[in-house]
């Protein structure tokens, strides 16, 4: 297994989330979501404890989901409540539920000891319910490990070979990046400030900037699920005021969920909020099209990478130069808190008894 | 940056191929290979006897 457990992982923004179920699976874990009358957002495990069958293909009836298969019937707590043909409901009829946040437009579930589930530790991304942003989203389903999408993510010189023409330019494979690891926080920070660079069709079309640009990235990794890339782009020789203001600086916040689904299946969920041309439809729509084009021409080459590495013979070298030098930094972070989540025992729950 | 916290920096030296590494210690180490350095960084507090590698 190589799932991070203990931890608050995106299933789902809060707009899929309604009267209808929605089967997911999270590091390995089938879960089912959906919304009561009340509005409260339920998780369940998504297979019924008579004959597993999915409760996602089911039935919502009111606030229970109804077994497609026999009609077992589960209250929003996981609770049984009727089982079919007789009085008697056994004691061990009961799904586990999940705990879960709403948070930021995202649905956050908690995988692992439930006695563990801290909702304040839920990492932040306030730009997607800000009304100062405009937000364009989108989630991709990757056939491939969540480590590559990490590995993709905190190592932007990518973006000159795999997104020319959208996002890539010269200047950002060969800029020099500083690398920060908050190893009390559990957060990866990765800076990339490009002060003379050419403008890519994303931000050109989107801001109307023309000519040489200012280009920040400043990437905020809390690992394992949330990845923030605050960008910057601004005129040539344009920088923030002393006093912080920035009435030069076009600002997008581009977040990304990186959920592993199974051990090669991930959830690519990804989200642009930018503080200009709020109202624009237009800018809306380009910027949700040309990230989408983005993050699938990702998908396509991860699933083509993991393809390559699921036939390879186990040790395959790889190497590693100066641009990874945040990659590596977020694949030991992972390690080290796949080693806390697997050995960290819940509060008051016994513990195995030890072979003897 | 808090000076307090347990943080790792890593500056890509400009116009060069070096990597300088400063730990939440003080400590400066520098390599040409981001696998080194991250090994020499973390290596703390032994950095002298991990440099030399």
């Amino acid at each position: 297994m190589t799932f991070v457990r203990n931890q608050w992982y995106v299933a789902a923004y809060s707009a899929d989330v309604g009267r209808e179920l929605l089967g997911r699976t999270i590091c390995g874990e089938p879960i089912v979501l959906y919304r009561t009358r009340s509005g409260e957002v339920t998780a369940l495990a998504d297979r019924c404890v008579h004959r597993r069958f999915p409760l996602s293909e089911s039935s919502l009836v009111d606030d229970a989901i109804v077994c497609g298969y026999h009609g077992f019937t589960y209250a929003p707590d996981g609770r049984c409540v009727a089982v079919p043909g007789q009085q008697r409901i056994p004691r061990t009829a009961r799904v586990p539920a999940y705990p879960v946040t709403e948070r930021d437009s995202f649905v956050w579930v908690w995988i692992g000891d439930q006695e563990r589930a801290d909702h304040s530790a839920i990492p932040r991304a306030p730009w997607l319910a800000d009304p100062r942003y405009a937000t364009v989203c989108g989630m991709e389903p990757l056939a491939a490990r969540y480590g590559l999408l990490v590995d993709n993510l905190l190592d932007l010189s990518h973006e000159t070979y795999l997104h020319g023409g959208y996002i890539g330019t010269p200047e950002v494979a060969e800029t020099p990046i500083r690398t920060e690891v908050d190893d009390d926080r559990n957060v990866i920070y990765v800076s990339r400030h490009m002060a003379d660079a050419a403008c890519p069709p994303f931000y050109a079309q989107s801001t109307g900037l023309t000519g040489r640009i200012v280009r920040w990235q400043d990437i905020e990794y809390h690992p394992p699920c949330l990845y923030l890339l605050h960008s910057r782009v601004a005129p040539a020789g344009a920088v923030p005021e002393p006093d912080g203001s920035d009435p030069h600086g076009f600002h997008v916040e581009v977040v990304y969920a990186i959920t592993p689904s199974t051990e090669t299946a991930t959830y690519d969920f990804w989200a642009v909020a930018r503080d200009f041309a709020l109202g624009d439809d237009h800018v809306s729509d380009f910027l949700a099209e040309n990230n989408r084009t983005v993050v699938l021409q990702d998908v396509a080459a991860l699933n083509t990478l993991e393809r390559v590495i699921a036939a390879e013979a186990a040790g395959a070298q790889e190497l590693s130069i100066n641009i990874d030098t945040g990659g590596l930094a977020a694949r030991r972070m992972l390690a080290r808190l796949m080693a806390a989540g697997a050995a960290a025992p819940a509060p008051g729950r016994p513990q195995p008894a030890a072979a003897s | 940056m808090n000076a307090d916290a347990n943080v790792y920096r890593v500056d890509w030296l400009p116009g060069t191929d070096q990597l300088r590494g400063t730990c939440h210690c003080g400590a400066v180490v520098e390599a040409r290979d981001p696998v080194l350095l991250w090994e020499r960084l973390l290596a703390h507090p032994s950095h002298e006897r991990r440099a030399g590698i």
